[in-house]
């Protein structure tokens, strides 16, 4: 298990320094999102290219003090039930049908219930989130580290991205580099007790080292994927390392 | 404006320096313009590592709508202790404009980064730092650099001289602002990535935690925008065709 992190973790360097020359040829990049000719999306896969070749992949975030957990503010979708009857019907009798499926490059695709979830090893770690509108909050975070799915469900050796689906309608993935990280987890609880709505219940996304909005929230749907799966351009960076 | 001949002493700008400063001038202007765009989508400044619409802020600034807006339901605590933290959901349509804006500004980023270390190697390893902006030895005098403070008060600002032969406050300036004010904000800029800050977490240490950062870098760009101008006007005030000359095609 340990060998195959290794392997991935030098692959993505390697794959990062080959699409820095990649990117000077047009059309040349296949493990990056597209830019769809917008120079800021050269500039984030720039950013992206650079950050993966110049930083240790796997370091961890800074992780805090019980005490420091910090008042929090929910921003975005606070409630999908609002304008999502299936969410709502799954709100309602507390998240007990819930299912997360994983589907895509694995060996034995399947659903998770909440419970499910639950039976695995968990990780607890205290850390600050950083929201591009320019606040940081800190909270306690209890999950699953998505690694682990990611290995009960068989991941195959030519994946290359993970990818998730909300219930409030978003879809983003994440590398391997960043969907191996320890510190990237399912997040069931927040702060010792079950993850609230406002913050993406029943279950969120956490990345400790990329920018807020990749920790996404009311997880619904994983797909793994061997190509970048192209969302459209959101016009908002897909690799937030900054 | 005297006009003075060109010997050693009176060499003009090399092109190195005009093309590093040419590009860190376009890089900074489009950096200012987005760090202004999101200082106006969290115009809330905070020190520590923590700061957000429910913790007190160290000060904030009326730029946008999202002052004070106020737009927030009603809060609860984590948890039922005195004083626990709390979480409240935003109801208020924020102005956001960051997903150009950021993407924008660490753009320009690269283009003050990467001209800037060349600039900042090629300073040292061809003596132009030493040559020509550190102040010389029988210079290093605050009775001399406060005498130069007073002639700049008083508008009695010298010629050009077409090339790198500054005064003693001009010199000081440039040299707060390359050795000083530029790695500050170069790093303060660091310290509020996620990314980086895992990897280096002495960052955090020393700038007091990414809010910190935040205000720090806030604060050093005040500076920055704040050289710039007096900078123009010096230019102007000491020949502005000749200076724009001497640093563009001018020899």
């Amino acid at each position: 298990m340990e060998k195959k992190k290794i392997i991935t973790r030098r692959k993505a360097i390697i794959t990062g320094l080959t699409s820095l020359g990649g990117l000077l040829l047009a059309g040349c990049s296949k493990p990056l999102p597209p830019t769809y000719g917008n120079i800021l999306r050269m500039g984030d896969n720039l950013t992206y290219i650079a950050q993966r070749a110049l930083l240790p992949g796997q370091s961890l975030a800074k992780e805090y003090n019980y005490s420091d957990i910090s008042s929090f503010p929910a921003t975005g979708t606070t409630n999908p039930a609002s304008f999502n009857e299936d969410y709502a019907r799954l709100q309602k009798k507390a998240f007990a049908d819930w299912v997360l499926p994983i589907e895509g490059s694995v060996s034995r695709p399947g659903s998770y219930s909440l419970a499910d979830l639950q039976k695995f090893p968990s990780r607890t770690h205290i850390t600050r989130h950083t929201c591009e509108e320019g606040w940081t909050a800190i909270g306690q975070w209890t999950g699953v580290p998505l690694s682990t799915i990611l290995q009960s469900a068989g991941i195959l050796p030519s994946a290359r991205f993970i990818n998730f689906y909300a219930y409030d309608t978003f879809i983003d993935s994440i590398d391997l580099l960043d969907a191996f990280h320890p510190q990237t987890i399912l997040a069931y609880g927040m702060n010792g007790r079950n993850l609230p709505i406002a913050h993406g219940a029943p279950v969120r996304l956490r990345v400790e080292n990329q920018i807020g909005y990749k920790s996404m929230k009311y997880l619904k749907r994983i797909v793994v994927t061997d190509e970048f799966l192209d969302p459209g351009d959101s016009g908002w960076a897909w690799y937030t390392g900054i | 404006m005297t006009h003075q001949t060109i010997d050693s002493e009176h060499a003009p700008h090399k092109r190195w320096v005009k093309t590093a400063h040419w590009i860190i001038t376009l890089s900074f202007f489009a950096l200012v313009f987005t760090g202004g765009e999101m200082t106006m989508v969290h115009p809330r400044f905070y020190w520590g590592e923590v700061g957000n619409d429910l913790t007190p802020a160290l000060f904030e600034l009326p730029v946008s709508r999202n002052y004070q807006h106020g737009g927030w339901e009603k809060s609860v605590p984590f948890s039922e202790a005195v004083n626990a933290p709390v979480s409240a959901a935003r109801t208020y349509n924020i102005f956001n404009q960051n997903g150009w804006g950021r993407s924008l500004h660490f753009l320009a980023g690269w283009f003050l980064l990467v001209p800037g270390l060349i600039y900042f190697i090629a300073g040292i390893f061809t003596g132009h730092f030493r040559k020509h902006l550190w102040p010389k030895a029988k210079e290093s005098s605050l009775r001399l650099l406060w005498n130069d403070v007073i002639n700049h008060v008083r508008m009695q600002i010298p010629a050009a001289t077409n090339g790198p032969h500054y005064g003693l406050l001009q010199k000081s300036s440039y040299v707060v602002v390359i050795f000083f004010l530029m790695p500050v904000i170069v790093m303060t800029g660091m310290t509020m990535s996620p990314a980086i800050t895992a990897a280096y977490p002495f960052l955090l240490k020393i700038f007091f935690g990414a809010q910190s950062a935040r205000t720090i870098h806030f604060f050093a760009s005040s500076a920055l925008v704040l050289f710039l101008i007096v900078h123009v006007v010096m230019v102007i005030k000491s020949g502005f065709k000749q200076q724009i000359r001497s640093m563009t095609v001018g020899k």
